[in-house]
């Protein structure tokens, strides 16, 4: 009987195992197909603000144009219709707010009644125009041609440099600076932590005695549990002014503010799991190449460290995921300014910086909105082929190896 | 001649005393047995000669440890020039994970040696020192850990020899093997020993009866006798010692 009762409940705990296991892979399988709906959202529509159109004289021959493009134009670096593939005539920008300078207050009506009309004549009238306009006085019988936008695609989302979400009249999505400011601050970052975090793994598995690695081990381990904001705060006030006065800069936000801060917080990872690594190396090892004379640095790096490569290198790995990851921390330092870097001593802005900053400004289910979460499945794939990485590394490590 | 001598020794592990008072002579170019029950402290005493006790940081030592007429305890004693003058086997085979040439050129290449044509000599003649040549000159460059347990001890045993030391410790370095590969070592060890001063520890009574000269039985930490191997097993003079020859304890 009592046999019968235990039985019942190692099954009931079995199930409720069982259960609590598919709920979670459940709810992380939800919440990764919800950011790729909504990210994927952002690719069948363009990237025109709603209710507004673009119209060119009807004897124009351009007849689309990139997002790019369009800033461009209306940034007026583009300046001649050739440079889209039209004629040689130079383009003339028309806003809304401008027509008073072409018609009088009479002829626009008191209420704005007769906008339209004037809008439609001014089109008409001037063959190298391009005028941008709410889409209610593009209505009936309007002469001009309204230009198609062509819409977001994954490669020009991925190569165009500009990150402008709320400009006008087209707003552009470019994330190439976003990924290489965040590439170029973890990879520094792992540059600062990976042999400093060698070295105190060096020290801690082989050198230091049992006493220094009873106090060290811990305090490294509670450096994890720091929340980012303090570090954010501490790079904000030490490393930040440091950098402005050592390099003479305008501002100290830059990518190295950023990457300094990154490393020490990559630093617990490295360490712990490097160290974890180099413990691996078996004694027996250890003594039989003391026992041929090499002196106890030969045997560190001729023995433990070839043999525990491949933990070191999932440490590094998993070290730069937490760097590619962490948001608190650069956008406090790192001064975010969307552009491509050239060195570590100007701003960047990092992925998880911008969806911080920016998810609270943007309009639900809007295309800012939308292109956050699309920049948020970015930041998902690079981490998750850091974990696969990390994953085939380990696993290498458990069937044999040879240094 | 005497190649090792120590005087008095005394070893603590922490408060436990390991080695009491040890005072034995070990011949130049022989073969000495360490043989006693477990744990009486044969290990302890084997690697005192290479400081490998070192490692242990609770270890206290007292006495005298010469070897060659000089205390290889004092100051100064560079540990590494020791270690390569006294190599060691170990009871369990521990190549390491390279290839087999690599795991013999291991102890020349730490030692600074560089020449390329002086290493595969090298590692070619400590190959046929320890009877492995044959078996593995076609694969050098294959994994150590590709040989069996007794070809892996036999490589462990070359790479000591590779750095040409003058004293071979070995801590039953067949206990792990099967019997074919066990008499192998045993005809290598009378091989090397017109070369070697060997120091061998084993629980084999037959084994050290078959390769050793002098035989030195421990007893919880004491050196209870030492004596030419044939006086020990035929005509030991302490009784302890007669009862575990004769297998009547340990
Ligand atoms: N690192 C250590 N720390 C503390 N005590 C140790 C240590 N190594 C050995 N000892 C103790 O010292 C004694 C002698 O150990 P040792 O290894 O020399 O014995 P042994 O004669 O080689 O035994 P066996 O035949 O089993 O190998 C044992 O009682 C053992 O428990
Ligand atoms: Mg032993």
């Amino acid at each position: 009987m009592r046999k019968r009762i235990t039985k019942f409940l190692e099954k009931i705990i079995e199930s409720l195992l069982l259960i609590s296991g598919t709920f979670t892979s459940v709810i992380v399988l939800l919440i990764i197909l919800f950011l790729f709906k909504e990210g994927a959202g952002l690719f069948t529509n363009t990237p025109m603000e709603k209710g507004n159109v673009v119209a060119l004289n009807k004897a124009n021959q351009v007849n689309e144009l990139t997002p790019a493009q369009f800033k461009n134009i209306f940034d007026q670096k583009i300046k001649t219709w050739k440079e889209v593939g039209g004629s040689s005539d130079s383009i003339k920008l028309f806003r809304v707010d401008d027509i008073a300078s072409f018609y009088t207050e009479d002829q626009i009506g008191s209420n704005f009644e007769h906008l339209g009309a004037c809008i439609n004549d001014h089109i008409s009238k001037t063959p190298n125009i391009i005028a941008f306009f709410p889409t209610e006085y593009a209505a009936t019988g309007f002469q001009g041609k309204l230009v198609k936008l062509k819409n977001i695609t994954i490669g020009s989302f991925i190569t165009d440099k500009e990150w402008f979400p709320t400009a006008q009249p087209v707003a552009q999505f470019g994330v190439l600076s976003l990924i290489l400011g965040t590439l170029w601050v973890s990879f520094a970052a792992i540059l600062f932590a990976l042999p400093l975090g060698l070295a105190t793994a060096i020290y801690l598995a082989e050198i230091a005695d049992s006493r220094v690695r009873n106090i060290l081990k811990p305090l490294i381990e509670l450096l994890a549990g720091i929340p980012s904001v303090v570090y954010g705060f501490f790079g904000l006030v030490v490393i930040v002014p440091l950098i402005k006065t050592i390099f003479n800069l305008d501002v100290g936000e830059t990518a190295l503010a950023g990457s300094i801060i990154l490393g020490i917080m990559a630093l617990p990872t490295i360490i712990t799991v490097s160290e974890d690594a180099l413990r691996t190396t078996p004694r027996a090892m250890k003594e039989a190449s003391l026992a041929l004379g090499a002196s106890k640095w030969q045997t560190i790096y001729k023995v433990s460290i070839p043999y525990s490569a491949s933990g070191i290198t999932a440490g590094a790995i998993l070290g730069i995921g937490r760097a590619i990851g962490e948001t608190m921390a650069v956008l406090m330092c790192t001064g975010n300014a969307a552009v491509i870097p050239h060195t570590l001593l100007q701003p960047v802005r990092t992925i998880p910086a911008t969806i911080a900053a920016e998810l609270g400004e943007a309009a639900q289910g809007g295309l800012h909105y939308k292109a956050l979460f699309a920049l948020g499945c970015i930041l998902f794939i690079i981490t998750f082929f850091i974990n696969l990485a990390v994953e085939m590394i380990s696993s290498k490590h458990r069937g044999g190896k040879h240094i | 001649m005497n190649k090792i001598e120590t005087h008095n020794v005394n070893l603590h592990y922490g408060d436990f005393h390991a080695l009491k008072g040890i005072s034995m002579s070990i011949v130049e170019n022989s073969v000495t047995a360490l043989i006693g029950p477990s744990g009486c402290g044969k290990s302890t005493y084997l690697r005192l000669f290479n400081r490998m006790n070192d490692l242990i940081s609770s270890v206290k030592i007292e006495g005298d440890i010469l070897v060659e007429g000089k205390d290889i305890y004092e100051r100064g004693v560079d540990v590494d020039e020791l270690r390569k003058k006294v190599g060691m086997v170990f009871q369990k085979p521990n190549p390491f994970p390279k290839t087999i040439f690599e795991n013999i050129a291991y102890g020349l290449r730490v030692n600074g040696i560089k020449d390329k044509a002086f290493i595969e000599e090298r590692v070619e003649r400590s190959l046929q020192q320890s009877a492995l040549w044959g078996e593995v000159k076609d694969k050098l460059k294959k994994s150590a850990f590709e040989l069996s347990g007794g070809q892996q001890q036999r490589l462990c045993i070359a790479r000591a020899l590779a750095i040409e030391p003058t004293v071979l410790l070995m801590d039953e370095p067949a206990s792990a093997l099967d019997p074919i590969s066990t008499t192998k070592i045993e005809e290598l060890i009378y091989e090397l020993k017109n070369q070697y001063t060997i120091i061998i520890v084993t629980h084999n009574m037959q084994q050290a009866g078959r390769v050793s000269d002098r035989t030195a039985f421990f007893y919880m930490g004491e050196l209870i006798e030492i004596d030419e191997t044939k006086v020990i097993f035929t005509n030991p003079k302490n009784v302890r010692t007669q009862n575990y020859i004769t297998g009547r304890f340990g």
